[in-house]
Order: C-alpha cells, then sequence, then structure tokens
C-alpha cells in the first residue's frame, strides 16, 4: 500500500488521482450512501427544523458570550481541580502538553479522538520529544498503524476496506489475515488494553465544555475515550476555544443533533462528563486533570458577522456525508486536517488562502451541506464568500485573501462589466465578434480539456429575435 | 500579554461589535409525556437495538434471577461495591456460592491487572433509565467506582423500573445536575462497539462485549 503525503496546494491533483481509484470510489460511495441512510431514518420521529433551530441558537447563544464564558469555564474547571491552559496555536498547544509529560516522565502517551491534536500535529511533536502517542480509537489506530492520516472526521479509517485493513494489522501487529471483523476487533483490544494500563498520560479531545459546571463532555461507541481519560494518572484534555457551551441543559439537545446527524445513531454507547480529577476517598480516575485551550485562528474567523458561522460546528461530518464531492475524491485528497465542506470553510482560517485557494471550489454548490448541517451553518455562502475573498473581493481579512486574482481576469471582467453596462458598444461588440468567429480559438485551458470550445454565433439572439419581429409584422 | 490574555481581548474587541444571544426553547427536547409502561417499552426496545440484552425482575427476586444470569454466563469473578444496596443484597446472595467477589472499593492501583485480565464481569448500580435513547444513568462513587462498568468483558447493570425517564434533557433538569456534578457522570447505552472496519458492526472492542440490564419491578408484572 502506497503512503502519500497529501497537501491542500495539491488538492487538483489528489483529487484526479482519487477519482482514478475503483477502490477508494467504492469505499467512499458504500460508506457515504449507509450514512445519509441512517441519519434520514434515525429523525423520522423527530421535528428535525426546530431541534436545529434549536442547536443553531444554542451555538450562537455560546459564541455571542465567548470571552465571559471561557472565564466562567476556567474558573469553574480551576475549581473542580481541573487545570486550564491557554495557548494561541497548535505550537503552543504542542509544547504544553509535552511539558506536562515531561513534568510527569512521561515515555508514552495514550490518545483518544482529537481532531484538534490531528489539526496541531500532536503525535509528531511529541515523538520528536521521545514520547510514544499511540491512537487509541480503533479507526485512529489503524490510520496510524498505515502511517496516514483520517479521511473523515467521525471514521478515520473510512477509505480502508476489510481486506486492506487485515493486511495492515497483520504487518504491523503480526495477526493473521482475515475478512473476521471479530477477530481484528479482539486483536486490537488485546494489543491495546496493555496499553491503556502502562500509560503515563491519556489525551483526550473534547465534545462539549460546560461553563456553567466546569464539564468536559465526550461522546464515544467503543470505551476508549473512558478508558484513555480514567486508567492513566494524567488526563490531559484538548479543545479549540469555540466547543464552549453555556449550560448543562445545552447539551441534550447538541448530543441528540450530534450523534444522530454523524452516524444516524440515536445515542452513542457512552457519553462521558467530566468533572475533576479523583477525589480523596475515590478509586480510579486520574490523579490530574488538565484543559488545552486552542485558539489557532478561532478568534480570527470570531471578529467578522460573517465567517463567524463556522464556529459554530459541533463536528459531526453530516456535511462530507452528503457532499458529491467528498463522496467522490475521499477525505485524502483535500489534504487538510477537516477534509470535505467544514474543511473547506475552516482551513482556509488555519492554513491561510495560499495553501487552500482550491478547497472553496470543491463543491458543486447543490447546497446539501447546508440543508443538513445540525446547526445550520449556511456552508454554501461561506464557500462562495471564501472564494470571493480569493479573488481579492472580499473584505480581506482571510490570510491570503486575493491570492487567485490575476490582472488578466480582473481587466476581462471590467471590460465585460464595461460592455454590459453601455448598449451601443455591446451591440457593436457583437456584431464585430460575430464577424470574427472564425478566430475563435479551439483551445479554451481546462475548459475545453473535456469540451468543445464554444463558437459564437453569427447573429446575437438579440438581433435574431428583433429580425424575426419585423419579418413577422411584414406577414400581417 | 499571556495567551489567554491575548485571546480573551481578541474576543472581547471584537472587529463586528458585540453579538446579540438568541433564546433557546427546549420543549423539542423535553414534554414527551409517555406513560409508565411506555417508557419501560421504549427503554427497553432502543437498549436492545444496540445490542443491550434486558431481563426483567423484582426487587424480591432479583438477587435470585441474579446467581442465574451469573451461572448462565459463566461468570465466575465479580467485581462489584459494598455499601450499595444492590452491591450488599448480591453479596448476601452470593456469599455461599462459587462465584469469587472483586471488592471493587479500593485504588484501582492496587488490582489493575486483575481487573482488566481475570475479571469475568462487573456489577453495577443505576441511577436511572432513559426512555428516548434506551440509556442508563451512573455517577460512579467510592463504592463503584468508573472502571467496573468498563473493563470487565460483561457488564450487569441493575435499573429499577420506576427509575426511567422520558428524555436526558428531563433528567438532567429533575434531578439538578447543574447544582453539583461528581467526578464522573455517564451515560450508557450498550455494550462498547465499533463499526471502523468497513462498517462492520463489532462489539467488545474496548469496554464490555455484553451489556445486560437488569430491570427491578415492584412487584411481579402481569
Amino acid at each position: 500500500m502506497t503512503v502519500e503525503t497529501y497537501t491542500p496546494r495539491a488538492f487538483h491533483r489528489q483529487a484526479h488521482d482519487a477519482l482514478g481509484n475503483p477502490q477508494i470510489r467504492s469505499n467512499f460511495r458504500r460508506a457515504m450512501d449507509g450514512l445519509m441512510t441512517k441519519r434520514r431514518d434515525v429523525f423520522s420521529d423527530w421535528d428535525l427544523e426546530t431541534l436545529r433551530e434549536l442547536g443553531a441558537n444554542i451555538r450562537l447563544r455560546a459564541l455571542a458570550r465567548l470571552p465571559d464564558l471561557l472565564e466562567q469555564l476556567e474558573a469553574n474547571c480551576e475549581a473542580n481541580g481541573i487545570r486550564v491552559h491557554w495557548a494561541e496555536d497548535g505550537e503552543e498547544a504542542c509544547r504544553i502538553i509535552r511539558e506536562l509529560c515531561e513534568s510527569h516522565g512521561a515515555k508514552s502517551v495514550i490518545k483518544g479522538k482529537s481532531m484538534v491534536s490531528e489539526e496541531m500535529h500532536l503525535n509528531a511533536h511529541l515523538e520528536a520529544a521521545g514520547i510514544e502517542a499511540l491512537e487509541s480509537d480503533l479507526g485512529e489506530y489503524l490510520v496510524q498503524l498505515n502511517e496516514q492520516t483520517p479521511s473523515h472526521i467521525i471514521m478515520p479509517a473510512i477509505h480502508l476496506n476489510t481486506d486492506e485493513i487485515s493486511d495492515i494489522m497483520h504487518d504491523k501487529t503480526g495477526t493473521d489475515r482475515t475478512r473476521d471483523v471479530d477477530y481484528m476487533t479482539a486483536a486490537a483490544r488485546a494489543q491495546l488494553r496493555e496499553r491503556f494500563m502502562n500509560a503515563d498520560v491519556g489525551v483526550s479531545g473534547v465534545n462539549f465544555a460546560v461553563a456553567e459546571t466546569g464539564t468536559l463532555c465526550l461522546v464515544e461507541n467503543e470505551g476508549n475515550g473512558r478508558m484513555t481519560t480514567t486508567v492513566p494518572p494524567v488526563h490531559i484534555a484538548v479543545t479549540g476555544i469555540e466547543k464552549v457551551v453555556e449550560h448543562l441543559r445545552d447539551v441534550p439537545p447538541l448530543y441528540a443533533l450530534l450523534t444522530r446527524s454523524a452516524t444516524g445513531q440515536h445515542v452513542t454507547t457512552y457519553f462521558n462528563m467530566i468533572s475533576g480529577p479523583r477525589k480523596a476517598g475515590e478509586h480510579d480516575g486520574p490523579r490530574e486533570v488538565h484543559l488545552v485551550l486552542v485558539d489557532s485562528g478561532r478568534s480570527r474567523i470570531y471578529q467578522d458577522d460573517e465567517l463567524l458561522d463556522t464556529l459554530r460546528c459541533i463536528r459531526c461530518g453530516a456535511c462530507m456525508n452528503h457532499c458529491p464531492v467528498y463522496t467522490r475524491v475521499g477525505g485524502h485528497s483535500y489534504g487538510t486536517t477537516y477534509p470535505g465542506p467544514i474543511g473547506s470553510i475552516l482551513m482556509p482560517h488555519m492554513l491561510g488562502l495560499e495553501e487552500t485557494k482550491d478547497l472553496p471550489t470543491a463543491s458543486s454548490l447543490c447546497g446539501a451541506c447546508g440543508e443538513v448541517c445540525p446547526v445550520k451553518i449556511p456552508i454554501p455562502d461561506l464557500l462562495v464568500r471564501l472564494r470571493r475573498e480569493a479573488v481579492g473581493e472580499g473584505r480581506g481579512n482571510v490570510h491570503g485573501a486575493g491570492v487567485k486574482r490575476t490582472k488578466k481576469e480582473v481587466a476581462a471582467w471590467k471590460t465585460w462589466q464595461w460592455l454590459a453596462t453601455h448598449p451601443s458598444a455591446w451591440r457593436g461588440s457583437l456584431t464585430m465578434a460575430g464577424k470574427l468567429r472564425a478566430l475563435t480559438p479551439s483551445k479554451l485551458g481546462p475548459w475545453t480539456q473535456y469540451r468543445t470550445a464554444p463558437k459564437l454565433a453569427k447573429r446575437s439572439l438579440h438581433a435574431l429575435v428583433k429580425s424575426h419581429r419585423r419579418e413577422g409584422e411584414g406577414e400581417s | 500579554m499571556s495567551a489567554r490574555d491575548n485571546i480573551l481581548k481578541r474576543l472581547r474587541e471584537r472587529t463586528d461589535g458585540p453579538l446579540t444571544a438568541p433564546d433557546s426553547d427546549f420543549g423539542v427536547v423535553t414534554g414527551r409525556g409517555w406513560s409508565a409502561e411506555e417508557r419501560l417499552e421504549r427503554f427497553e426496545r432502543w437498549i436492545s437495538s444496540v445490542h443491550g440484552e434486558v431481563l426483567h425482575t423484582t426487587r424480591d427476586s432479583w438477587t435470585t434471577d441474579l446467581v442465574a444470569l451469573l451461572q448462565a454466563k459463566g461468570i465466575r469473578r465479580l467485581a462489584l461495591g459494598r455499601e450499595h444496596p444492590v452491591a450488599a443484597e448480591a453479596r448476601a446472595a452470593l456469599a455461599e456460592g462459587e462465584v469469587t467477589l472483586i471488592d471493587a472499593d479500593r485504588d484501582v492501583e492496587e488490582w489493575q491487572l486483575e481487573q482488566f485480565e481475570t475479571t469475568d464481569a462487573g456489577l453495577t448500580s443505576t441511577r436511572g433509565g432513559i426512555a428516548e435513547t434506551g440509556s442508563l444513568w451512573l455517577w460512579p462513587t467510592p463504592d463503584e467506582p468508573r472502571l467496573i462498568s468498563l473493563v470487565p468483558p460483561i457488564h450487569i447493570a441493575v435499573l429499577d423500573a420506576d427509575t426511567i425517564e422520558d428524555t436526558f434533557f428531563d433528567v438532567i433538569e429533575a434531578h439538578g445536575w447543574a447544582g453539583g456534578m461528581p467526578t464522573n457522570a455517564l451515560l450508557v447505552s450498550g455494550p462498547s462497539k465499533t463499526a471502523d472496519i468497513e462498517q462492520t458492526l463489532a462489539y467488545g472492542v474496548h469496554g464490555p462485549r455484553e451489556l445486560i440490564v437488569l430491570v427491578r419491578h415492584a412487584e411481579e408484572r402481569p
């Protein structure tokens, strides 16, 4: 199996390669079709629009009070015995986590699923410092064994089929080659149990951080999240600053939306709510709990009324499950931590438009992502906004704004605009273009890669209608 | 300035000015109005749909059913608390049998290997159930720590039928969770599972392979 490094700059090439890979096409097609059906069925008894409205309002309320809620979260976590750390970017967050590990002489870290830790490349950072970081979510574990990154934010190994996974496990862990999923799952259980017991530190993400009570909520099916946050003596949770919610009562609607939107489950196996380290008299749980709050461009997104909606995301992945582009090219083609529609509106802020200028165009603007988003993020509108930013027509407050602007294109559109607003010049140029139609080039860049170049008609529609009308008048 | 101060300053001095916080109407997640029978039926339907096993029993006879269950499942080593009435009654009923009772009310460091490798099942009480999703809610205590519902291959949970409520929101509100959260609060809905290998469901990936809920009724069901 080829291990590749994917980058957003190479989106077009990566997407082209994925489109030519029948295995990838079939793995994603089957998985996403199933997820779409399951989501539709699981909401059938619900007043979905009202629930989405509530979810959107809860997230907007949390964002409206974000600085106050972050301070409240910090105060309540500290009162519960959770130490809170703040990081401007991924690099600082990695340093904080590494230093915490080093202060405990940690040599091994076991990790629950956390997209923020993927975003900041925590594993590589820890490994460079001589600390082993092992993923404990089965999908993440398989992807890590295969020296890859996740291709979906909920189902990291969705791009691999059973045979491929069997090969990976056989090659890397010595298990038998088999199509028996129970056998492979049991093998992974046995391999990871020892690691849970021996890990010095457990690192997890956070689905919702409750300001009112200083509680960290984690959603999962496997139990690896509970193991990671309970067995090692130190638990470090890491999250983006936008994950805070105001009240505990805000959690049930968001949890209901998250599980149903993500995998079509009415509930996940475990919903784990952590409000502190092991207290005196308690017999298990970590002795220390830390929370690392990461900005990484989020406060920049927060400045702009329109772009702010991006921060409402609860990371369910429904937008990618329903995206015709994602379904065909898969998650790795995007070359970013967050793929699909949400990645296309989030990553330009994190990496700048120089790196990600093609991502906002990785959409047919069919609107499916916006329709299924459980918290009503207007993703298509934001994709258009970022396209405009990329050609220098937005407010310019996204890094790399204007990177796709070219003098030639600007001049062409300006000329078009002038002609379209000056009728006589428009008519004259059309007549002229009709006469010179033989000179129309047959190659027009990517447009003619799969199409025949258009040729202007001898006479414009306007002129044809006019002459038809004249003929009609003559007949009467 | 520290990262904390910088981040908060940027958020407070927002370019586009202060934001308005919309109201939230929680009506959609409450007010189901189900009867006790409907609640029980829904709870059982949903937890069964995710591979949870429900056994109905009574408060008077549940320990007899527990003994039979342990025998049927071949459980020889059972971890459980001591003080909670569920644990105390189970201990009394199992005192003379062949099942080895493992004390859970001691620091995990003392028995981690035993818990991970040779304990067949963990028995816990529950604080209640949720009809809408077929979930149990647990607040682990020093008597019944967190890991006995997670590490052994079988989790046996004892649930009183009259503690099943409609929704998660209702539970949080009715029991005033926001007024005092425990170190760890849990919803458990079925045994551990994964679909990470080509969307094929497999149970017991990290936690229990089986979740058995003994639902205790006040009296024999007609």
